[in-house]
């Protein structure tokens, strides 16, 4: 193996570690708000991190580019419903969680 | 070799959120998994496109990205009415 898939191969590695981090916390967080922090930071990162070790493997310029014109998108879509979902859930009263 | 077996983990990644949308006391915990599927399945489909070599797949990728965001969008405007209470324990 060459170092590229080395790097490529941690990078995919780390990148379904962080999709394991986010997971977790949707489930273990006690409010929607907590929960949201966990989901679009977490499984964002590691699309990033997914995208970058598949794109070091990428056979041409062209698929390269396409994979991280996916992952803009998923980062835009996720910030902006992120939004929306605080700020309707905020609206609509529900309480943030205190310890 | 190693994508698709990241491509399992992150499906059986997949399953264990499944139970936030089974548990989850307001719709919006449900809408969150449904977030969480959308992000996980374009991961998954970029490593088979990968491990398979199929190209289309990551057309697949875009488009499950794209509706992930119109769906949530959609609930946050159109579904979420004024009906539900905000602390409900159903």
């Amino acid at each position: 193996m060459t170092l590229s898939e080395y790097l490529s191969a941690a990078l995919l590695v780390g990148g379904c570690l962080f999709f394991l981090a986010g997971t977790l916390g949707l489930l273990r967080f006690p409010d929607v708000y907590t929960r949201l922090h966990a989901l679009t930071k977490a499984d964002n990162v590691g699309l990033g991190l997914i995208v970058a070790g598949l794109a070091l493997q990428a056979a041409s310029w062209a698929v390269a580019l396409k994979l991280v014109l996916i992952w803009l998108l998923v980062l835009l879509a996720g910030a902006s419903v992120a939004h929306l979902v605080a700020s309707s859930a905020l609206r609509k009263g529900i309480r943030i969680w205190r310890r | 070799m190693l994508s698709l077996g990241l491509a399992v983990f992150l499906l059986l990644n997949l399953g264990a959120g499944m139970w936030r949308v089974l548990r989850g006391p307001t719709s919006a915990d449900r809408m969150l998994a449904a977030q969480l599927f959308g992000t996980t399945a374009v991961a998954i489909l970029l490593l088979l496109a990968e491990a398979s070599g199929g190209a289309a797949l990551r057309d697949v990728a875009l488009v499950f990205a794209l509706l992930a965001a119109v769906t949530a969008v959609a609930f946050v405007r159109c579904a979420w009415t004024d009906g539900e209470e905000g602390n409900d324990t159903e």
